[in-house]
């Protein structure tokens, strides 16, 4: 379905530092086609070339060779409108409370919003709803970015993202060194974000039990290529391919796994602990103690 | 981007300058350097093309490694070639329009110039390219520790060396990494009026800062937990040790310096 992709690639290629000893591929031959409204994943071992991948999505890095389509369009093909894509197409990188830098919270998040020449009073707004669905209070707003917790920087941060409203919301790992509640406070409010806004999220994540809960679909790189982009399921069905990649399913579906092949009749494809939990009450329920 | 800037960029390959004691590589450099602005006639500079030559050959550095550290300096190479054209009137006049007088010394004194400065720029750049940062750092501690007699803090300042040599490209990074995240927030860093240009410094220079001074605090903390105190005492996993190659390479080049005093005293 063509109409429904918003963004493109065709033979995406990225080398660092070209005609040195130092030449590195870090993305080959990328061809892909990712849809509106949807949350995606974006899973693969270190150094695969994901981060990499990400930035040539916004156009912060040109492709070496090949292109990137944002609406059918090439984006460099009119370098003018490369500040356009950029506010289409946000990206908030890893570690991005580095980035912070003004007088206060509040006018940190609204350095994108200004930047696209928007009004006081559309500026205010954006601000703080985007603050209320990630979770700073109007209190938080009014300090320096500096005195804040790690946590609270971090949310600040994607916040200054967030507040452009791009229609694709790029994410590099968002919850790298959060504790796992602050982790899934992030990322449930990244979940609602996208679904109020109907965007395009991609979340790159080394957490295989996050983007098992989060994401509808998965990108998976391995070695500057693209592995394969498919339904989040579709993909977790591919163990073997996966782990000799250095890649595992999220450990609940190895117990689900390992409880099948011993004979017990769960269905496929169950990935997180809830629908764990569903599914062998309900066979409890079906067989009894019989089941067990 | 910013790191593609050759700082005097290390360039890892195998060869014999490589592997050369650094500190005869700096003091054959600064003969070098002795014999290149001693003579002002184009033997000398035939000489010197000689030894550079000599080097490159040696060295296992690809050409186009030493174009690229010579292109930064064309501009001031063109501007003093023109300064020496137009100004030093020596000789016949061969050209006149006005004020303006080309002469005959003029034109060999530019071209000598220029010739001097790309010499001086390779030499010194294939030092740089053959040794890597710490041990341009260990040679020039060891060079300089007769100054410890006198009380000079030889060991802190090559210490501070290379703290700051082994933190240009993280900043550098760092600073790309910055940037790259501000353009995504819609900074514009490349167009407008002056004002407008230093006013977008600032969401980069803040958290450079912010960052530069929590690395130098990170990193003097783990010093102190390491119980550094100085050089006094202190050995080095690195012994730096001259061998056959580096007297060799010492008396070539003392042939060089005794070949320009005789060229010297000869065009005299
Ligand atoms: N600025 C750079 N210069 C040179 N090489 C780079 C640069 N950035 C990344 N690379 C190389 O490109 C490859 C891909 O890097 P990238 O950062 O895209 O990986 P990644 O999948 O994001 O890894 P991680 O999961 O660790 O973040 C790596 O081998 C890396 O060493
Ligand atoms: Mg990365």
């Amino acid at each position: 379905m063509k109409s429904l992709s918003i963004l493109e690639t065709e033979d995406l290629t990225y080398t660092y530092s070209a005609g040195t000893p130092f030449e590195k591929t870090a993305v080959d031959h990328v061809n892909l086609s990712i849809e509106k409204n949807a949350m995606i994943g974006v899973i693969g071992h270190t150094g695969s070339g994901k981060s990499t991948l990400m930035q040539h999505f916004n156009g912060l890095l040109r492709p070496t060779s090949g292109k990137v389509l944002l609406d059918g369009q090439d984006i460099w093909a009119d370098k003018k409108r490369l500040r356009d894509v950029r506010f289409r197409v946000g990206l908030v990188f890893q570690y991005p409370e580095y980035q912070l830098f003004e007088e206060t919270v509040y006018k940190d998040i609204s350095f994108g919003p200004k930047n696209m020449g928007l009004s006081d009073a559309q500026i205010k707004e954006r601000v703080l709803e985007t603050a209320e669905m990630i979770g700073l209070s109007e209190e938080l707003l009014k300090r320096s970015p500096f005195a804040l917790s790690g946590g609270q920087k971090r949310r600040a941060a994607i916040a200054g993202v967030m507040a452009m409203r791009p229609e694709i919301l790029i994410l590099d790992e968002p919850c790298a060194g959060l504790d796992p509640k602050g982790r899934d406070k992030l990322l449930r409010r990244i979940c609602e974000y996208q679904k109020k806004t109907q965007s395009t999220v991609l979340l790159v994540s080394h957490s295989m039990e996050d983007v098992a809960e989060y994401t509808q679909k998965l990108l998976v790189m391995n070695k500057s290529k693209l592995f394969c982009y498919d339904d989040t399921a579709a993909v977790f069905r591919r163990t073997e391919e996966l782990s000799a990649m250095g890649l595992r399913i999220p450990q609940i579906a190895g117990v689900m796994h390992t409880l099948r092949q011993k004979g017990y009749a769960l269905p496929e494809d169950i990935y997180t602990v809830e629908q764990a939990r569903d599914a062998i009450l309900t066979l409890l329920r079906k067989g009894g103690a019989a089941a067990c | 981007m910013l790191k593609d800037i050759t700082l005097g960029q290390y360039f890892p390959v195998e060869s014999v300058l490589h592997r050369m004691d650094p500190r005869f590589k700096i003091i054959e450099i600064m003969l070098f350097i002795v014999i290149l602005f001693a003579g002002d006639s184009f033997w000398i500079l035939a000489l010197g093309t000689v030894f550079v030559l000599l080097a490159q050959c040696l060295s296992n550095i690809p050409m186009k490694m030493i174009w690229k550290s010579i292109k930064p300096i064309l501009p001031i190479l063109a501007l003093t070639a023109l300064l020496n054209l137009l100004f030093i009137d020596d000789g016949d006049v061969l050209f006149q329009w006005k004020i303006l007088k080309i002469t005959q010394g003029g034109i060999t004194t530019s071209l000598f110039m220029m010739i001097r400065i790309v010499l001086l720029i390779i030499g010194s750049s294939l030092l740089t390219y053959t040794t890597s940062p710490i041990l341009l750092t260990d040679a020039i501690e060891s060079l300089m520790s007769p100054l410890k007699k006198i009380k000079f803090p030889v060991h802190e300042m090559a210490m501070m060396m290379s703290i700051a040599l082994r933190f240009i490209p993280t900043l550098l990074e760092e600073t790309d990494k910055i940037m790259s995240a501000q353009k995504a927030r819609g900074a514009t860093l490349d167009n407008g009026k002056l004002i407008d240009r230093v006013k977008a410094l600032i969401p980069i220079m803040i958290p450079l800062f912010v960052s530069a001074f929590r690395r130098a605090e990170e990193l003097a903390t783990a010093m102190e937990c390491r119980c550094y105190r100085g050089g006094e005492g202190r050995t080095r996993l690195r012994r730096l040790k001259a061998q056959a190659r580096d007297y060799i390479g010492f008396v070539v080049c003392m042939l060089f310096l005794a070949a320009s005093v005789t060229i010297n005293i000869l065009v005299k």
